[in-house]
């Protein structure tokens, strides 16, 4: 790609920020830069309309009312699924399950894919650079069990150890459960390679998808995995709404994990008999207008072109990569081959919290901490990074301005001359 | 919470550099009358505290840890004000210090050098940084055994 085509890249795919009625209010008297993707995306007026609309126009409890507002939200809400699906490539609308995130999608797994099948000595394979949402539900399920948790180890850069994978994987290991994206270091895992290999060994595949769905086009079929995960959220939908993909034969032979109207066939005091899924694993009222601005951030995703953020995420991952790691002092975590918007770092003086503080009195919103993956900052040494993470609006004037930022931290610090 | 800009230099004065570079009594203890250990699970700050108290009396107080720069000075000027400070002095100390960095109304009190800490207020996810400390210093003079938490 020549200098002028991302120019234009940039240019163009960070005019959409202008959809983002938040980016326009100053924070701490500062422009707002927004560089806390990783934690949560930030809200498209496409988005926050179509919640809002569904309130106005065709609130309404779903599956069960005789009347036409019921309906018309039902309709709402399984055209929801479908646009999940689409999104996803699932082959099927009932191999999406709506639940209230990443997280919960994972522990639904454990629960009810999990004890139905695990038994004592069977092997559950993570990787070293799982968020806790990957690794406690399995711990939670091996206590249950009798199970036991493997873990892939990583190199220095922040890459699995494929060797090792391929040495951990037996006929005892029953799930391997993997980030698509890792969440401090930025690491794109190699999935399809991952599934290939545990598929050979008869083993499933989880993949957390929370750090991948807004920067990158998922397939699940072409990834071939077994379960995928992410939460609305992340990618600029609403809070409290994400996604459990799981293959149809799969999912048809799990039991429910929580008990609750929306879910049962009949119920009688000696006995209930249970929907068909994905019914079965939606218990209770879901988060319908949830659904619904999920499927305008599908829609808005999609309307930009994943594709196009994905090279301009790329693009500005490469310019701040440079910039940081000019400055004195600074140590990269993550340096991987393959990786999405995201750039951890640590600096020589200066503690990440002291560093989060003052970029947000700059007006820059960072993260800094150990990101819930509390094993990866062990494995670096550290206690925790500062994390820059990218979104579609991000422009090459917020890197800019985080570097200023940083620099003004080190030279507060006594780290280096004023500049 | 308003977004007015309060001054990061009343959060980052000089003594706190000069504490967070150069920290007071950073050491473990042989023999310690008390001690106990502090955990901040969000920012994963980790610190222990040790305590000579000699006839009621804190006759050494010294530290080990790692944390942020607001983490660390506070220990370090808490290990010298609390040093020569009767045991029931010192747990009034940490009460009143804990109010001048939570709490709206003033505290009648000469704070001496832990008065520079008092800019924290205008950052609350900072006070925990700077409470940390205090909190482990409490715990050990309680004998509680437990890590000490801001939570």
């Amino acid at each position: 790609m020549s200098a002028g085509t991302a120019t234009t890249l940039v240019a163009s795919v960070s005019d959409h920020a202008r959809d983002f009625p938040i980016l326009s209010r100053p924070v701490r008297g500062k422009r707002l830069v927004y560089l806390d993707n990783g934690a949560t995306t930030q809200k498209p007026r496409q988005v926050i309309e179509a919640e809002s609309r569904f309130y106005a126009e065709s609130n309404a409890n779903i599956h069960r009312g005789v009347h036409w507002l019921s309906q018309h939200a039902t309709d709402l809400y399984e055209a929801g699924r479908k646009s999940v699906r689409q999104f996803l490539n699932a082959s099927k609308d009932e191999e999406i399950i709506f639940t209230r995130g990443t997280t919960e999608s994972i522990n639904l797994v454990a629960q009810s894919w999990g004890r139905a099948n695990l038994k004592k000595g069977d092997e559950v394979l993570l990787t070293a650079m799982e968020h806790h949402s990957n690794i406690v539900p399995w711990q939670l399920l091996c206590n249950q069990t009798g199970a036991v948790l493997k873990v892939v180890p990583m190199n220095e850069r922040g890459e699995l150890l494929m060797d090792d994978y391929q040495k951990l994987l037996n006929a005892r290991t029953r799930i391997v459960c993997v980030a698509h994206v890792s969440n401090a270091l930025g690491t794109v895992n190699p999935v399809e390679d991952i599934v290939r290999l545990a598929h050979g060994a008869g083993a499933l595949v989880l993949v957390d998808g929370a750090q991948a769905v807004a920067h990158q086009t998922v397939d699940v079929q072409a990834l071939n995995c077994d379960f995928y995960a992410f939460s609305a959220h992340k990618l600029y939908g609403p809070t409290g709404i994400g996604v459990l993909y799981g293959r149809h034969e799969l999912l048809q032979a799990m039991p429910p994990w929580q008990g609750g109207g929306d879910m049962i066939l009949t119920v009688a005091f000696n006995r209930s008999t249970y929907a068909d899924v994905p019914q079965r694993f939606e218990a209770g009222t879901p988060n319908i207008a949830g659904v619904v601005g999920m499927a305008a951030a599908i829609d808005y995703v999609q309307s930009v072109g994943l594709d196009r953020i994905a090279a301009h995420e790329q693009e500005l991952l490469g310019l701040a990569t440079d910039k940081i790691s000019a400055l004195p002092g600074v140590r990269i975590i993550g340096t991987a081959e393959r990786k999405a918007g995201i750039l951890s770092f640590v600096i020589d003086g200066i503690h990440p919290h002291d560093l989060g503080t003052i970029l947000d009195m700059e007006g820059v919103a960072i993260r800094a901490g150990h990101h819930c993956a509390m094993p990866i900052m062990t494995q670096f040494g550290i206690s925790g990074t500062a994390r820059a993470s990218l979104a579609l609006y991000n422009t090459p004037e917020d890197v800019d301005a985080l570097v200023k930022a940083v620099e003004k931290a080190q030279s507060m610090f006594g780290l280096t001359e004023t500049p | 919470m308003s977004d007015m800009q309060p001054d990061l230099r009343e959060l980052y004065q000089e003594v706190i550099f000069d504490h967070n570079r150069h920290p007071r009594n950073y050491h473990g203890m042989e023999r310690p009358s008390h001690a106990a250990q502090g955990h901040n699970p969000l920012c994963g700050d980790e610190l222990t505290v040790y305590l000579r108290v000699e006839d009621g009396v804190v006759a050494e107080a010294s530290f080990v840890g790692q944390g942020c720069a607001i983490s660390t000075a506070s220990a370090s000027l808490m290990t010298e004000a609390v040093r020569g400070k009767p045991v029931d002095e010192v747990e009034s100390l940490f009460q009143d210090f804990h109010t001048m960095l939570t709490e709206s109304r003033p505290v009648n009190r000469d704070f001496g050098k832990l008065q520079v800490l008092a800019g924290v207020k205008e950052f609350p996810v900072r006070v925990k940084c700077a409470t940390l400390a205090w909190h482990t210093l409490h715990n050990a003079l309680q004998g509680v055994s437990e890590p000490a938490k801001t939570e």
